[in-house]
């Protein structure tokens, strides 16, 4: 074939959305939960562009800029309160994060 | 010559996804997480959307995982422990995955018949304000011109967002000072 | 097809070959350089003038014992330093060091490859070569290469937000993204130079300040410096290792010398046009070079130097006599020009570096926090004004 079937760009999204999920719901240590946050939102973005290809308008582009500019916003702040959260705790694993469950 | 390109990197970004779930140290995560971003960045170039592969490696994989990486080995908190792992789950639950997969797969196929192909330079910009020469439709310039009219909005209002979350990161990170 | 790829990779093979060959001589000329401003011969014995230091230096380097420590992260500690390697050498793929060339009916680009997004791809390239320093603190598993590594990479990072802001203002001007196109906008004499024309001074400044602090070279090089942190990130590297990361500082600086010189110096072009003679300035030079080396020889008080100096003084008098030949004339001399100024501001890197005492740590995050940031956005607004302004 002379090209990629667009539909294959967003089986690997899809793909790597599932697994951004997974991590997101079955990792323990709070990092790696964050990192499978800024995955899903990679997996979002090839998504954006792809449509933004099969439309063929820039649009798609923009948007993807948009969310990476908010996930960075976001990996800081995360940060910082990851950064709080170990120095009162002094564990990672969001297991033992739970003063607020009765 | 496209399709051998997007095969290897699409399997480098999915195994490499598969890595940051499964890995114990954060560190090896981080890692495996920056090779998805790179390899997704080949595959922005190749849906012609150069300014933003740019910035995928520039933003994501050369600021902001930087910055996971320094906040990993601050705190130094080393590999996760295991703890209570039943075997009956990943004998149920991985089939379960792939037939989930196989069917969301099908569905996607049967939704973008093989009509639309993507192959390098596929995406040329039409505007009129492009100069003789044919742009790639993901150019800086195409991006830039869009960005300033169009999306002038959400611009301005990303930049106030941006400085909300220095503001933030700052207060929350600071030691007190008595 | 065919022909393209043979002369791609003839490109790539002139390209490695001469890079490897001006880093490692890159280091003779520091050290000769430093030398002479501290009042002392510097590498003098090994081959004349210490010509052969750096053929010694790689052969120690390559025979000494590798020695990897049991207690490395193994699988980082191999890859940073072919991390920072890479990158280093990544950047070079896309400077453009003179007009096209012609060689057996085919033309060519002198530049491996002309994207047109260039500016982005060192950018994107440098904000890469990060990983291989914070790796390497990490992976050695020692607290001195850990806060080495961590300082090196903050600093690193911090700095590129004004170079990239130093960098956006030419670009405001010269209205590109590719390296090539900058070149050619600035054609005609050094009145249409970015840093003239432009009058880009200010960015200028600022963009070498913030390549100093991205290239870890003094006076910010506190995270690597011998008498603060055993060595920094690199303590724990030894023989080809080390050296990769001593390549790659070079191979830094050299890609910010080429940009600097893209970027505001015109790259290529000569300062005035070739009518009024700039063509025949190399060969007057080398000349020049020539008859000082020969009179010096003549008149020599060491008893090498009545040897070497007349073998330099007729090298450089038969250099001089291949740049007036014409054939080469439209590729080798506007390869002098930007050999010229990517060699001044490495020499500007050298001269400051004797110079000047290095930065505490927190003086250098304060600084380009503080100050240079600031400074770059004004930079930037001014310029912004101006060209929407004027017409």
């Amino acid at each position: 074939m002379d090209g990629i079937p667009i539909s294959w760009f967003l089986t690997l999204s899809a793909i790597l959305f599932a697994l951004g999920v997974a991590g997101f719901l079955f990792r323990r240590n709070i990092i790696t939960v964050f990192m499978s946050i800024e995955l899903m939102l990679n997996a979002v973005n090839l998504s954006f562009i792809t449509f933004s290809y099969k439309l063929q308008k820039v649009d798609g582009h923009l948007l993807a800029f948009f969310v990476m500019v908010v996930a960075a916003a976001e990996a800081a702040v995360g940060l910082a309160i990851i950064l709080t959260v170990f120095k009162n705790r002094s564990t990672l694993n969001i297991d033992d994060i739970d003063t607020l469950k009765n | 010559m496209d399709v051998i390109l997007f095969l290897i990197f699409a399997t480098i970004a999915v195994v490499c996804a598969i890595n940051v779930v499964v890995q114990t140290h954060p560190i090896s995560s981080a890692l495996s997480l920056v090779g998805v971003m790179g390899s997704l960045a080949v595959l922005y170039l190749l849906l012609g959307a150069e300014f933003i592969a740019a910035a995928q490696v520039i933003v994501y994989a050369g600021a902001i995982m930087v910055l996971f990486i320094f906040v990993i080995m601050l705190l130094n908190a080393g590999a996760e422990v295991k703890k209570g792992q039943s075997t009956m789950a990943l004998f149920l639950g991985v089939p379960l995955l792939a037939g989930l997969l196989i069917v969301m797969c099908w569905y996607l196929q049967s939704w973008f018949p093989i009509g639309t192909t993507v192959h390098f330079g596929g995406f040329q910009s039409t505007a009129p304000h492009t100069g003789p020469l044919a742009q790639s439709g993901g150019s800086a310039h195409e991006v830039g011109i869009a960005l300033f009219t169009r999306y002038l909005l959400p611009f301005e209002v990303t930049s106030v967002l941006i400085l909300i979350a220095i503001l933030g990161a700052i207060v929350l990170a600071r030691k007190e000072i008595d | 097809m065919d022909a393209f790829i043979i002369i791609s990779l003839a490109k790539i093979l002139v390209v490695f070959a001469v890079l490897m060959t001006t880093l490692a001589y890159l280091q003779w000329v520091e050290r000769k350089v430093i030398a002479h401003i501290q009042v002392r011969p510097g590498p003098y014995r090994v081959g004349p003038h210490g010509l052969l230091q750096p053929l010694a230096d790689v052969i120690k380097l390559i025979t000494k014992e590798d020695l990897v420590p049991p207690y490395v992260n193994k699988p980082l500690y191999l890859l940073a330093p072919f991390l920072a390697i890479t990158m280093a050498l990544l950047s070079i793929s896309v400077i453009p060091f003179g007009p096209s060339i012609t060689v057996a009916g085919h033309t060519t680009f002198m530049q491996l490859t002309d994207l047109n997004m260039g500016v982005l791809f060192v950018l994107a390239v440098s904000s890469l070569g990060v990983y291989g320093i914070a790796l390497a603190g990490w992976s050695s598993n020692n607290k001195y290469a850990l806060i080495g590594g961590l300082r090196s990479s903050a600093q690193m990072i911090s700095y590129e937000l004004p170079l990239s802001l130093a960098i956006a203002a030419p670009l405001l001007i010269s209205n590109t993204l590719s390296l090539r196109e900058l070149v050619d906008k600035q054609d005609g004499g050094i009145w249409h130079w970015n840093l003239i024309h432009g009058g880009q001074i200010i960015s200028f400044i600022i963009f070498l300040i913030a390549a100093f602090a991205e290239t870890n070279r003094v006076p910010f090089d506190l995270p690597e410096a011998e008498n603060e942190l055993v060595a920094g990130f690199h303590t724990e590297y030894s023989s080809m290792k080390f050296a990769s990361f001593f390549m790659a500082e070079y191979a830094n600086m050299i890609t910010v010398s080429c940009m600097a010189t893209l970027l505001f110096l015109g790259g290529w072009g000569a300062p005035w046009p070739a009518e009024y003679g700039s063509s025949l300035v190399p060969a007057v030079i080398f000349a020049f070079a020539g008859v000082v080396a020969l009179y010096h020889g003549i008149n020599a008080e060491r008893r090498r130097d009545k040897k070497t100096f007349p073998v330099f003084g007729v090298i450089f008098l038969i250099i001089a006599v291949v740049f007036l030949l014409p054939m080469v004339q439209g590729w080798l001399v506007p390869l002098f020009w930007f050999c010229a100024k990517t060699g001044g501001i490495l020499f500007t890197f050298m001269w400051i570096r004797g110079t000047l005492p290095r930065f505490r740590y927190d003086q250098l995050m304060g600084f380009t926090w503080k100050f240079l940031f600031p400074v770059a956005v004004l930079n930037l607004l001014v310029t912004g004004f101006v060209v929407a302004l004027l017409p």
